[in-house]
């Protein structure tokens, strides 16, 4: 079918007209949340920040300075304070937020465009497909997530881009579940009914057709995932397994400083309270999304 | 009968899914990019050396060949030889094993009691400040890594407070031959025999920042979990019942609301547990635990992969067993469950 036939227009444009419409009621919601407006708040500023991080800091990120080693926070111009190579703490930590946002973003769009891909297969097929796809899904769930993540670097080498591979990896099964499950229950509406009686072939119909009214579930899996991966993404660096130093990702900024915790509070303390920042705002966002959308939570 | 036919259907599920790990796991050594042997005993190795650990690991052999050998080894227990040490994997994880139970069962054991409490009164007053503060430090738990709270923690008590010690499971200047391994219950055995307590208190002492460290962020799950169960059991109609024929409150709740409400808290305990045994590999190495976690810390460090791939291996048979255990306890406490 052409994309020039009238009723196919009609019938993509009724689709997006309920997409938008979606979109609109979810805004109304997250405005009234407390929760979500904190989150928001919290994920914009790092936003803001990881993009002009470059105008607002004195020192650059990678800058040692033997001369200014160790240096407490708050009273010099190192506002944050300096570590053990005299590199500026505040720097560094607006540079580890690009990176950790960058992380985040990065490996749930592998999880999300694969398990995307692996749900809507097993759901539009079903039978054997289905079952083969989902019994993948299943022996991975049954993988500890740490372990899985371990593993997959151990296979591909230890960097940062791997470990967001692997990550990335690591959260595909819960995203071709909840795909899988919404693909199940759009399948036998009658829109969808209708377009196939039209002659719609497959690809058309599972990607114009169910897609679009399937994915709204994955929003708060993806939102929560971006915490997740850089939380994940801390640990793997924390093992020696993710971002290699000079890096300023705040893992491996806990993971190399550890030997400071008598000394230097500061350089250990910091980066934990920015991971914990970041991963809250997701959260807080991630847990409001799921009360709006599930309408039994609702009231 | 339909319970057992559950049972059954769950163990039969374990067949491809312990297959999918073990192919997992031989692929961490086998598709890592360069020679695994080089790799492992670094530049400086001599030709004997890397052609015998070659033979040693069977890297000469085909690909499919490896494998097969390798599957055969597993199910014969043999996990192989650590690069390190020259021992068996399985003895150096036999070794380790007390120390990762010790301190994972007793946090588990923590975040479970107050995890429990803190849920039940936040449910209990819905949206007094007693609410508010468990749920906003539940988000926050679960927000954190755990091993940047642990050195938050060590910081805080063991630098700065001087109340617990930094690290290890007693005090090295007591000399104390070990029975069970499980240094509680030597410490308890040997006050009951000797009538010193002094063992058994440094072992606890040892004991409670890792625990209370460890168990933090499951406990904030457990809060949450047991919150938001217990909420929707009280508006179920045979609580409104049990009230409206003047049951007293305390019985309602605690005999009929919290027995049904636990249902999905027991769930979550499990999961709780096997992560606190998988997330080892990054607590106990900050509290200098010797655990099998740290023990693979430090293998992936050395490139020792046996002793990864060994590792990782029994910690994930361990993980999928305690899942099998908690859907077995999950159908036999609801009969739900056993009906479908």
């Amino acid at each position: 079918m052409s994309d020039k036939d009238p009723i196919s227009i009609q019938k993509s444009n009724k689709t997006m007209n309920a997409f938008f419409a979606f979109w609109k009621e979810m805004l109304y919601h997250l405005a009234k949340n407390k929760g979500a407006m904190i989150g928001m708040i919290i994920i914009l500023s790092l936003i803001v920040l990881a993009l002009i991080a470059p105008f607002i800091v004195k020192y650059g990120p990678l800058e040692q300075s033997i001369a200014q080693r160790i240096q407490k926070p708050f009273i010099s111009d190192h506002i944050l304070g300096t570590d053990d190579l005299g590199r500026d703490m505040f720097s560094r930590l607006l540079y580890g937020g690009r990176i950790s946002l960058f992380i985040g973003f990065f490996s749930v769009s592998i999880s999300l465009f694969i398990g995307t891909l692996l749900g809507l297969v097993a759901g539009y097929f079903g039978s054997w497909v289905d079952r083969i796809i989902m019994r993948i899904v299943d022996i991975m769930l049954a993988f500890p997530y740490v372990l899985l993540t371990i593993v997959i670097v151990s296979i591909l080498g230890a960097s940062l881009l791997n470990a967001m591979i692997a990550i990335g990896i690591g959260q595909i099964p819960s995203y071709a579940r909840i795909i899988r499950a919404s693909v199940l229950a759009q399948k036998e509406q009658e829109y969808v009914l209708a377009e196939r009686l039209l002659g719609t072939g497959h690809l058309e119909l599972m990607f114009r057709t169910i897609l679009p009214n399937a994915i709204a579930p994955t929003i708060v899996q993806a939102t929560l995932g971006v915490g997740n991966a850089i939380l994940s993404s801390a640990g793997l660096s924390f093992l020696g397994l993710g971002a290699q130093p000079p890096v300023p990702e705040w893992g491996l900024m806990i993971a190399s400083s550890r030997q400071l915790i008598t000394s230097a509070w500061w350089v250990v303390t910091f980066p934990g309270i920015a991971i914990l920042l970041a991963v809250l705002g997701f959260n807080l966002l991630g847990d409001a999304l799921r009360d709006i959308l599930d309408p039994q939570l609702r009231d | 009968m339909p319970m057992i036919r559950f049972i059954i259907k769950r163990l039969l599920l374990l067949i491809p899914t312990l297959w999918g790990i073990l192919t997992l796991v031989f692929f961490m050594i086998a598709l890592s990019p360069g020679d695994p042997a080089r790799i492992m005993l670094g530049e400086r190795a001599s030709k004997e050396r890397l052609i015998q650990l070659r033979k040693e690991l069977g890297l000469n052999q085909s690909l499919s060949k490896q494998y097969i050998l390798y599957l055969k080894r597993i199910l014969k227990g043999d996990l192989g030889k650590s690069i390190v040490s020259q021992q068996p994997v399985i003895n150096e994880i036999a070794q380790r094993l007390p120390a990762t139970i010790e301190l994972s069962f007793s946090a588990i054991v923590f975040a479970t009691v107050m995890g429990i409490i803190l849920g039940v009164l936040a449910a209990t007053k819905r949206n007094s400040w007693m609410d508010q503060v468990t749920m906003t430090s539940s988000l926050i738990g679960v927000s954190m890594p755990v091993f940047w709270l642990a050195l938050v923690f060590i910081i805080l008590f063991s630098v700065q407070l001087n109340i617990f010690p930094t690290g290890g499971r007693i005090d090295s200047r007591l000399y104390f031959q070990p029975i069970t391994h499980y240094l509680i219950i030597d410490g308890i055995i040997y006050w009951v025999r000797t009538g010193n307590p002094a063992y058994f208190l440094s072992v606890l002492h040892h004991l409670i920042l890792p625990t209370i460290a460890l168990g933090t962020i499951p406990l904030a799950i457990i809060a949450r979990t047991t919150r938001s169960s217990m909420l929707e059991v009280l508006q179920q109609d045979y609580i409104k019942m049990a009230r409206s024929v003047g049951i007293p409150e305390h019985k309602v709740l605690y005999r009929y609301a919290l027995y049904n409400a636990l249902l999905p808290v027991i769930t979550v305990i499990g999961i709780q547990f096997g992560m606190l045994l998988s997330g080892a590999i990054l607590t106990e190495t900050v509290f200098a635990w010797p655990g099998i976690g740290k023990w693979i810390y430090h293998a992936i460090g050395s490139r020792d992969f046996p002793a990864v791939q060994g590792g990782i291996l029994f910690v994930s048979l361990f993980f999928v067993l305690i899942n099998l255990a908690v859907d077995v306890l999950y159908s036999v406490l609801n009969p739900k469950i056993r009906l479908t």
